[in-house]
C-alpha cells in the first residue's frame, strides 16, 4: 500500500509531516491511484488562512477533479511552485511532493487525525 | 452489473475496474496517459464488447433503416459501414451508429452501449414491412485495434489480405488464428485500425493471440479512460456529451451524415427545418489560455454572458494542453472568438479553434 510512518493522515486521503509548528500537506499513495494521471494542480496562496477540513486546493487528473482538504487550521507559508509545472510528481512521488507548508493555529488538532496503521485500514475498507 | 467475455482477463492484466453504463470495464490498465500515447505511436487493443450489435434482416430491411437514420444506407455498396445518427421527430438524437450492409436484406447495427435498450424499443416501435430484428450482443464480442501498426500485427493472425480492406469497408469469415471473425476498418481513435467481431466463445482466445503476436510492434491493452481521450482529440462525439435527445447533428456538426434529399426519414422535417432558419448552436472546439481544466457541463461565457456549455473537457495528451468541445450560439463558434469557462466560480480565458484537435491519421 505504501503508507509512510512518522506522517498523520486524513480520511479525505491527505498526509501531514509536522516539524514543530509547521505542517507539510500533501496527498497519499492512495489517493494518487484513485485519481490516475494527474495534469494540473490548484494551490492557494501563502497568507491563506485555512480551518481544518477547507478545501485548500483541487487536483486534476486526466478523469476528473477532486478537491483537496486541508486536515488542520492555520495559514499557509509557503507553496510548492514545483508541482504546478510538473503535477506528475505527486503521481511519481506522492510522499515528497507536498502541496503546501502550513503555519498551524494549534498543533494539537493533529491528534484527529490517523497514524500509520489506522490509515492503512481505512484504505482497506474503502477499497471494499 | 454486465461483465464482457473479457472480464477475468481485463482483471488478471492489472485493469483499474469502473462501472460503465451498467458495465465492467477497466478504465486503466498501466495508466491512460500513457496507454493513449500507445495508440497513437504503436498500436492498442481494445474491448468494445459492451456495444449493442443488432441484426435487422428481411425483405424490407432497407427501406426500414433508410427510414430510422438521417444517412444514406441505400448508396452503401454491400460490405460497407455507415455512420449514422438516428434521430426523434423533433430532430434530437437518439443515438448514434454504425450500420453494416452485408446486402440489401441483412444488416448490423453496432449502437452505445448506455441506448441499446433505448434503441432496440425505437426500432420496435417505428417497425414496418418484413423486418426481424434481434439482439446479438450478448452472444458476441467486439474489440478494436487501433494505432499505426495495427495492420501489421493483425496481418500475422490471417492469410487474408488486410490492405483490400479500405476505411469504412468489411470483410466477413475472417480467420484470425483459427477463429471467425468479421473485421472491418473502422475505430474511435483517429488513428488507422480495425474493429473486429467474433463469437463471444472465442473473445479470450484470440485477446490472447492478438497480445502475444502484437507484442513486438507494441501492442498493448488499453481502457476507457484513453479511449476517451483519443476520441476526443480527434473530435469524435460521444453521446451523452455532444449528442443527446436535446442536440440535432447539425448543431453537432454532423450534417455530412444527414441527407435531406432522401425521401423521408424521422426527424426530416424538423431538421429541413432547421437548416432553413439556420442552426442556433454549433458544437465548437476551443483551447484554455489561462491555466485549469474545462470539464463537461461548465458554463461557457462571451461579452459578459452564458453563450454555451463544455461537452467533453480536458488534458489532450497528444497535445499537450487543455482543450475543450462546447455547444455555443452560433455567432460565437468563430475562431479566434475570446470565450470564459467558468471553473470553479472563476472564469478562465480560452480561444475557439479549428476541430479535430488531432489531425486524423486514417488510411483512405
Amino acid at each position: 500500500m505504501n503508507i509512510i510512518e512518522g506522517l498523520k493522515y486524513s480520511k479525505d486521503h491527505e498526509w501531514v509531516r509536522a516539524e514543530g509548528n509547521k505542517a507539510y500537506i500533501g496527498i497519499t499513495n492512495y489517493a494518487q491511484l484513485e485519481l490516475g494521471d494527474i495534469v494540473y494542480i490548484e494551490l492557494p496562496s501563502p497568507g491563506d488562512k485555512f480551518e481544518a477540513g477547507d478545501v485548500l486546493g483541487v487536483v486534476e487528473s486526466v478523469k476528473t477533479a477532486a478537491d483537496v482538504y486541508s486536515p488542520v487550521s492555520g495559514t499557509v507559508v509557503e507553496v510548492n511552485e514545483e508541482l504546478a509545472e510538473s503535477p506528475e510528481k505527486v503521481n511519481e512521488v506522492p510522499y515528497e511532493s507536498w502541496f503546501v507548508i502550513l503555519e498551524m493555529d494549534d498543533p494539537s488538532e493533529l491528534e484527529n487525525l490517523m497514524d500509520e496503521e489506522e490509515y492503512g485500514r481505512y484504505c482497506i475498507e474503502e477499497g471494499k | 452489473m454486465k461483465k464482457t467475455p473479457l472480464y477475468e482477463v481485463h482483471c488478471k492484466l492489472g485493469g483499474k475496474i469502473i462501472d460503465f453504463a451498467g458495465w465492467q470495464l477497466p478504465v486503466q490498465y498501466t495508466g491512460i496517459l500513457e496507454e493513449h500515447r500507445q495508440v497513437r505511436s504503436a498500436a492498442g487493443l481494445f474491448d468494445v464488447s459492451h456495444m449493442g450489435r443488432i441484426m435487422v434482416e428481411g425483405k424490407d430491411a432497407e427501406y426500414f433503416l433508410n427510414k430510422m437514420l438521417t444517412n444514406d444506407i441505400t448508396t452503401a455498396k454491400d460490405n460497407q459501414a455507415v455512420y449514422s445518427p438516428m434521430c426523434y421527430h423533433h430532430g434530437g438524437v437518439v443515438d448514434d451508429l454504425l450500420v453494416y450492409r452485408f446486402n440489401q436484406e441483412k444488416y448490423l447495427v453496432v449502437v452505445n452501449a448506455s441506448n441499446t435498450e433505448k434503441d432496440l424499443a425505437w426500432f420496435r416501435e417505428n417497425l414496418e414491412g418484413k423486418v426481424e430484428i434481434k439482439d446479438i450482443s450478448d452472444e458476441t464480442a467486439q474489440f478494436a485495434i487501433q494505432g499505426p501498426n495495427a495492420e501489421r500485427i493483425l496481418q500475422k493472425l490471417t492469410d487474408e489480405d488486410l490492405s483490400k480492406i479500405k476505411f469504412y469497408r468489411f470483410l466477413d469469415k475472417v480467420q484470425l488464428s483459427g477463429i471467425n471473425t468479421l473485421v472491418s476498418r473502422t475505430g474511435y481513435t483517429g488513428e488507422d485500425g480495425f474493429e473486429i467481431y467474433l463469437s463471444a466463445g472465442g473473445a479470450v482466445k484470440l485477446w490472447e493471440e492478438l497480445l502475444e503476436k502484437g507484442k513486438e510492434e507494441g501492442l498493448v491493452p488499453v481502457g476507457l479512460g484513453a479511449r476517451d481521450t483519443l476520441r476526443f482529440e480527434a473530435a469524435l462525439p460521444l453521446y451523452g456529451h455532444e449528442l443527446s435527445e436535446e442536440i440535432t447533428p447539425f448543431e453537432a456538426g454532423l450534417g455530412w451524415f444527414v441527407k435531406l434529399s432522401k425521401e423521408n426519414f424521422i426527424g426530416k422535417k424538423a431538421l429541413a427545418e432547421q437548416k432553413e432558419n439556420g442552426v442556433p448552436r454549433i458544437l465548437t472546439g476551443f483551447e484554455m489560455i489561462d491555466r485549469g481544466v474545462p470539464r463537461k457541463d461548465y458554463e461557457v461565457f462571451s461579452d459578459g454572458r452564458k453563450v454555451g456549455y463544455v461537452t467533453t473537457g480536458g488534458f489532450a495528451p497528444s497535445l499537450e494542453k487543455n482543450i475543450g468541445l462546447a455547444l455555443l450560439e452560433a455567432e460565437y463558434s468563430n475562431e479566434g472568438t475570446m470565450l470564459e469557462i467558468i471553473i470553479r466560480n472563476k472564469p478562465a480565458r480560452a480561444v475557439v479553434v479549428k476541430k479535430p484537435f488531432y489531425k486524423k491519421k486514417y488510411q483512405k
